[in-house]
């Protein structure tokens, strides 16, 4: 597949997504419908080798290259932290390694979303959002 | 708004400045109480007042601030000694909190008095802070740590505890009250049990502090230990009452100044109790600010006080009980008011998201329980947990919140 899209563009077009929701309530149901089609993973790679540490729910990410690009799948037992492993998928999957590392990803605070950053082990965001970077540096 | 009685809730919620903040745009709805209490202006005005009007280092300085700040540093000690039946200041510590002070029994007791094949025994329900001390000081002096089991309410095994009790038996460390469950252990019986076979008993107080009617000689308990902060008290600071006997045959555990009477570099003599376990500048602004904390529960009365969260408690249980799906953790009868709960099919960590956005407070997870929740095989539970401060119309908020949650996740 080749890639049209830089993540720059993608986060521009959650971006106009996101700017449709009024309410807070419509933002979490895109993220719980984000989660409830994000594709299953493998259960292969649902072990703790693949699983991130330090989150409330359990996360698993993993990701593989193919012709230069970095491909990602992930899951959750929790289906909001679903739709935001979903939401990460859709920004860094098949980009170039280099790009998914310098990523500053801050469409995150423009939806409104940066609470998910937070340091709290609650939160799975940026502990996903440095999985996935670290495995781009390893892959790339 | 209500007043219940002669219980003016609204009165009470007065004296809490936080409680009229906005989170997410809604009134905050505070039901985390099991975590740490919101403070009363009384406790916030005597850190402001401690820092501008006395601020100075105690026992030592011999001008007025440092008079006026010993003498208002151990006043608290004295607030604490009532507050736990205690018989002597000197058997009130002072400490960070209630890990700190779990920490130095196991260390400073644990240490000196535990031999190989020794057996310490917890219970199932225990918080992290309850068990890994122990299984530090069992893993160094080749102690064995035993487990006394629960039903799959968390009542505790009795009978099971009464068969682990030996000549070996040296130590029981138990939870009064379980942060994740509520439920209250029979501790009275676990103490007289394990006095018969003369082990040492310590009764983690973090939770039943707050709630129960707590007198140390009547439980007859070696150790009890709480935090300030769940008291309605500062974070920062907690207490260790132990036996003087106990206390005066535990070598430091700390060393620094304070503790000590006389320095030589050949020897050093350790100062007397309470003094010997608290080296260094103790957390002078908090200990004292912990008192008004106290006199908070004092005022109202404590009895009052659980008369208002037993209500609350009732309220909720029904309520949440009425919700499809949902199944309440350590449903017992004898338990303070904090309710666990799990619901069929979604993620405690869901819940919290969509509660926050709703300006509701609770706690999701495993509370630092991962043993307990593991026993009862669940990934963790949300906790919704009732204070002085909680009406029956933030139980309503917490129940419309969690139906419109449960409609959006499944």
């Amino acid at each position: 597949m080749t890639n049209h899209k830089t993540i720059k563009n993608i986060e521009q077009e959650l971006i106009d997504d996101f700017s449709l929701f009024e309410t807070w309530e419509e933002k979490y149901e895109y993220l719980i419908d984000l989660g409830k089609k994000l594709a299953p993973l493998d259960p292969a790679f649902k072990t703790e080798d693949y699983k991130i540490k330090g989150c409330q729910s359990s996360v698993w990410i993993h990701s593989h290259e193919k012709d230069g690009l970095v491909h990602f799948a992930g899951d959750s037992d929790a289906i909001i932290v679903r739709g935001l492993v979903g939401l990460m998928i859709t920004v860094l999957n098949a980009q170039p390694a280099k790009e998914i590392v310098n990523a500053p990803l801050d469409f995150i605070d423009t939806i409104g979303l940066s609470s998910h950053l937070a340091q709290t082990r609650s939160n799975g965001l940026r502990a996903m959002i440095k999985q996935m970077k670290m495995d781009a540096g390893v892959l790339g | 708004m209500e007043t219940e009685g002669t219980y003016d809730v609204q009165a009470i919620r007065a004296q809490f400045p936080i409680l009229s903040r906005k989170v997410k745009g809604k009134d905050l709805v505070y039901l985390d109480n099991a975590a740490t209490a919101q403070k009363p202006v009384a406790v916030i005005d005597a850190l402001v007042h401690y820092y501008s009007h006395y601020n100075a280092n105690i026992h030592r300085g011999l001008h007025t601030l440092a008079d006026e700040a010993t003498a208002t540093y151990e006043a608290s000690r004295a607030a604490v000694m009532h507050f736990v039946g205690a018989s002597s200041t000197d058997e009130i510590i002072f400490t960070k909190g209630t890990t700190e002070s779990i920490n130095l029994v196991a260390n400073a007791w644990g240490k000196s008095f535990l031999q190989e094949g020794d057996e310490i025994i917890i219970t199932s329900l225990e918080h992290h802070a309850n068990i890994v001390p122990w299984q530090m000081v069992a893993a160094e002096k080749k102690a064995i740590l035993r487990v006394i089991p629960i039903d799959d309410n968390g009542i505790l095994d009795m009978e099971a505890f009464k068969s682990m009790l030996g000549p070996k038996t040296k130590f029981v460390s138990v939870v009064h009250v379980s942060n994740a469950l509520g439920i209250i252990n029979p501790v009275e019986e676990i103490i007289r049990l394990a006095h018969e076979y003369n082990a040492v008993v310590l009764v983690d107080g973090a939770q039943s502090s707050v709630h129960l009617d707590i007198d140390v000689q009547t439980l007859g308990c070696d150790f009890y230990v709480f935090s300030g902060h769940k008291i309605y008290g500062p974070t920062g600071v907690g207490v260790l009452y132990g036996r003087r006997d106990l206390l005066e045959s535990m070598p430091p555990y700390q060393g620094g100044g304070e503790m000590i009477k006389e320095v030589r570099f050949e020897h050093t003599t350790y100062n007397e109790l309470p003094f010997k376990f608290e080296a260094g500048t103790p957390n002078i602004a908090d200990v004292i600010a912990l008192k008004a904390g106290i006199d908070f529960i004092n005022t109202i009365g404590k009895a009052v006080i659980r008369k208002h969260e037993e209500t609350l408690l009732e309220y909720a249980t029904a309520k949440l009980k009425n919700i499809k799906g949902l199944r309440i953790i350590g449903d017992v009868k004898n338990k303070v008011s904090v309710i666990s709960f799990v619901v069929d099919g979604v993620h405690p960590q869901d819940l919290a998201i969509l509660l926050d956005n709703q300006g509701i407070a609770v706690r999701t997870g495993h509370h630092c329980t991962q043993p307990l929740m593991h026993r009862l095989g669940i990934v963790g539970t949300t906790r919704a947990s009732f204070a002085a401060y909680n009406t029956i119309e933030e139980i309503d908020v917490l129940v419309e919140a969690l139906n419109k949650s449960l409609k959006m996740l499944l």
